[in-house]
C-alpha cells in the first residue's frame, strides 16, 4: 500500500533531498506533501491524510517541537510516525523530542542509509 | 562556565565543515589553519555569504561565503544538479550548508557553553557589497578549499549582554 508523507523543513534544499532519499530507499510512495513551518505543516494535516512526517526542528512561525507536540495532542494523527531530521543535535533537545514522542531522531548532516536505517523501524 | 578558544571554536568549525563536505556534498576537502581576523572595516564581497546567528547566554554570528561558481557546485552536489547561474536553488543550498556547518559548530560548543539557539539563515548574492557586525572585532577564519575553489568561514562569539558579569572576564571575549 502505497505511504503518504509529510515533508516539513524550511529548506527547500533539504526538502527535495528527503524526497529524494524516500525513492532510493524503495519506499512505496504515495503523495508527498511539503511544509516549510510546523503551521503550514498542521494545515495540511486537516486536508491530507498521512503514514509518515520527517520533521526539522528549527524553523520560523512554528517550530518542530511544537509541531510534534501538536500532532501528539491530536487524536487523529497522534498514530503517525514523526523522524525529525534536523541540525539540532543538543542531547536536551534530542530527549525532548523523544519524550514527546518523536519515532527517532537524525542529525543533520546525514546518509541516505541512515535515513533508510530508521525508516525500516517506522514503516 | 567554561573558556572557548580560539582553538575550540577551529576545531568545531572542521569538525562541522568536513562532515557537511563528506557526507552531504562528497567534494574534496582541504582546511587551511585558522587565524583571528580583526574585522575593524566592513568586509567587500563578490558572489555569496550566508548568515546564521547565535543566540543564548553568549551571542555570535557564522557566515560562510564563496564565489558564485562554487555556490552553484555546492549545490549541485547537494541537489544532484547542474546549475549554471545562481538561482533559487543554489541560494537555498547554500543557506542549507551555512545551517548545517553552523549548527554544528553551535552544538559542539555547547558542551562548555550551555544550551544555544540558531537562526534560520540568510542568504546574500551579489557585487562589490559590504558587510559588518555591530560591535564585533575578532572573527575567527577557517578557509577550505575544494578542487580549485576556497570558501571562508567566519564565526564570531562573545557574552550575551543578559550575562554583562562574562564581560569583565577579558580571557572570554578573544573570539
Amino acid at each position: 500500500m502505497a505511504l503518504d508523507v509529510l515533508i516539513v523543513d524550511d529548506s527547500a534544499a533539504i526538502r527535495k533531498i528527503l524526497h529524494r532519499v524516500l525513492i532510493q530507499a524503495e519506499v512505496q510512495l504515495g503523495k508527498v506533501h511539503e511544509a516549510s513551518d510546523g503551521n503550514e505543516a498542521l494545515a495540511k494535516l486537516k486536508t491530507e491524510k498521512v503514514g509518515l512526517i520527517l520533521s526539522d526542528i528549527n524553523m520560523p512561525n512554528m517550530d518542530g517541537i511544537e509541531f510534534l507536540t501538536k500532532v501528539k495532542a491530536d487524536a487523529t494523527h497522534k498514530h503517525v510516525p514523526i523522524l525529525m531530521v534536523t541540525t539540532e543535535g543538543s542531547q536536551a533537545k534530542v530527549m525532548q523530542a523523544l519524550e514527546l514522542g518523536a519515532a527517532g531522531y537524525v542529525k543533520k548532516p546525514f546518509t541516505a542509509d541512515q535515513i533508510k536505517e530508521k525508516l525500516e523501524g517506522l514503516i | 562556565m567554561e573558556v572557548v578558544t580560539q582553538l575550540d571554536i577551529e576545531q568545531a568549525i572542521s569538525k562541522a565543515a568536513r562532515d557537511v563536505f563528506e557526507t552531504m556534498l562528497m567534494l574534496p576537502l582541504a582546511i587551511d589553519a585558522s587565524m583571528i581576523k580583526q574585522k575593524i572595516e566592513p568586509e567587500t564581497y563578490h558572489g555569496v555569504v550566508a548568515l546564521v546567528g547565535v543566540a543564548g547566554s553568549w551571542t555570535g554570528t557564522g557566515h560562510i561565503s564563496c564565489r558564485p561558481q562554487f555556490a552553484q557546485r555546492l549545490a549541485g552536489a547537494l541537489l544532484l544538479a547542474e546549475y549554471d547561474s545562481v538561482n533559487d536553488d543554489v541560494l537555498d543550498a547554500v543557506a542549507e550548508v551555512a545551517n548545517m556547518i553552523i549548527g554544528n559548530v553551535k552544538t559542539i560548543l555547547e558542551e562548555k557553553l550551555g544550551p544555544l539557539g540558531l537562526t534560520v539563515p540568510t542568504v546574500i548574492y551579489g557585487r562589490n557589497y559590504h558587510t559588518r557586525s555591530a560591535g564585533v572585532k575578532d572573527w575567527v577564519l577557517v578557509r577550505l578549499h575544494s578542487g580549485d575553489e576556497t570558501m571562508d568561514i567566519n564565526f564570531c562569539l562573545m557574552p550575551s549582554r543578559i550575562h554583562p558579569h562574562l564581560a569583565h572576564r577579558p580571557e572570554l571575549q578573544t573570539v
